[in-house]
């Protein structure tokens, strides 16, 4: 299959995800607002006076980012079971690998919508300033995300047909989360402390690296978790 | 059946062996002089974390061979050494603290060494846990492959980013570039040790190889089975 055919492929499956989505919003909303409870949740899991809000603030976001991250992949596959959408989904005249692209498109952008409520409230909250550090900021939250949703999304192709999918999924998912939230963890501790570019670079490059390994693993292994 | 009995056998052998390896140890290989009696621990710990890994490498090579083959053998295999991979993680968990306490002066750090260590346990236990979530055979075979595969490609980076940080753990004196640096009859044990532990890594991999097959038999004749 030429490349711009499975893209184009990918992109219906991403659009009809989306579409669903988008007609309720339940899912969204319930995220950004689980988003702002785990914030303020933080808020009163530390003392102000033997903590500042900066020192703490990387863990804060990328913990918060950890939880809504697995809550919005468990709801990536579920949407198929119902009417045994998946089996549709299957019989369709398009690549197995263009069905994982466009579920981890859609996935992509419902973490990054949630991402973008959250990095303005992180920043209101915890009175930490974000505006300075934006862009390398987007770079770090991008290449993390990107990393660990798509491991995710190929994790809960298989953990919706399993007993306790919602319990499995981050048992399995949050061993293959930690490098590259502890890369970003530490990427992001530099960037709001003012430290130059050049102390992340080692930490973006692993990011990249995982990136890449894991996009490319879960696109070779998803066929694997569909074919009957 | 036969193969059940071998591997009780060469369990049985090796565990004589291991009393033998620990009377050696203790009686006739000198005492470490600044650690003093705490580094006897070392010809438990170190074996059982040479093979805490390597059985981690099998599990994934099995996985990548039984996607191509899809002979049930590999994936029988690669259950056994996942379990055989658990114990012995959780064996250099439990003697790494009981050294660090007297050494380091407190049970647990995180350690880039212990943090790895800790990563491969909690791979194993999501591993077995999504074997025992799936009730298909298929599924499960598939599924675990995946998820083999995944946790192998894993190894390397965890690796990484764990070396990325300071450590205490003491550096390796046989497994490094130059020549171990230790001395003679404490190699010898050390070396007894690694045969004792290979052995006792066969003894368990046959035996459950063997059980699972027995089950898969059981179920094929529509038996009760205990636990998945």
């Amino acid at each position: 299959m030429p490349l711009p055919d499975s893209l184009r492929h990918a992109w219906s499956v991403a659009r009809k995800d989306l579409l669903v989505e988008f007609r309720s919003r339940t899912a969204i909303l319930s995220a950004a607002t689980f988003v702002v409870l785990v914030l303020v949740v933080f808020n009163f899991g530390r003392d102000p006076t033997a903590v500042s809000a900066v020192d703490l603030a990387p863990s804060i976001l990328w913990v918060t980012f950890t939880f809504a991250a697995i809550l919005a992949l468990n709801r990536a596959f579920q949407l198929e079971l119902e009417n045994q959408a998946l089996d549709g989904l299957l019989l369709a005249p398009i690549g197995r690998s263009s069905i994982y692209l466009g579920k981890l498109l859609a996935n992509l952008l419902f973490v990054a919508t949630i991402e973008l409520i959250g990095v303005p409230l992180f920043a209101l909250f915890f009175n930490v300033r974000v505006l300075p550090y934006a862009a390398p900021l987007a770079g770090v939250i991008a290449l993390a995300t990107v990393g660990f949703v798509a491991v995710g999304t190929l994790f809960s192709a298989m953990t919706v047909r399993t007993r306790f999918a919602e319990l499995l999924l981050p048992v399995l998912l949050l061993p293959f989360m930690i490098p590259p939230l502890i890369w970003a963890v530490l990427a992001t501790a530099r960037l709001l402390a003012g430290r130059p570019l050049s102390e992340i670079a080692g930490w973006l490059k692993m990011l990249a690296a995982y990136d890449i390994v894991f996009v490319g693993l879960a696109l070779l292994l998803f066929p694997v978790t569909v074919n009957e | 059946m036969r193969m059940l009995r071998v591997g009780r056998w060469i369990t049985a052998v090796a565990l004589l062996l291991l009393a033998g390896v620990y009377v050696r140890a203790l009686v006739y290989t000198p005492v470490e002089r600044s650690q003093g009696l705490a580094q006897k621990i070392f010809y438990l710990h170190v074996p059982a974390a040479i093979w805490a890994e390597t059985a981690m490498v099998l599990v994934g090579l099995a996985s990548i061979f039984y996607l191509f083959l899809k002979d049930p053998r590999l994936d029988r295999f690669a259950a056994a050494s996942a379990e055989t991979g658990t114990i012995f993680a959780a064996i250099v968990l439990t003697t790494g603290p009981i050294w660090g306490k007297p050494i380091w002066g407190t049970w647990w750090s995180w350690d880039a060494r212990l943090t790895f260590t800790l990563f491969l346990f909690l791979l194993y236990v999501g591993y077995l846990l999504l074997r025992g979530a799936v009730a298909d055979p298929a599924s499960r075979a598939r599924f675990a492959a995946v998820l083999g595969i995944c946790g192998m490609c894993l190894v390397p980076f965890v690796h990484f980013s764990v070396y990325l940080f300071r450590t205490l753990h003491p550096m390796p004196i046989v497994l490094k570039p130059s020549a171990p640096s230790l001395p003679g009859s404490m190699l010898l044990t050390w070396l007894l040790s690694l045969g004792v532990f290979t052995l006792l890594y066969v003894g368990f991999v046959v035996q459950r190889y063997a059980l699972s097959y027995l089950r898969e038999q059981l179920e094929a004749a529509g038996g009760e089975t205990g636990h998945a």
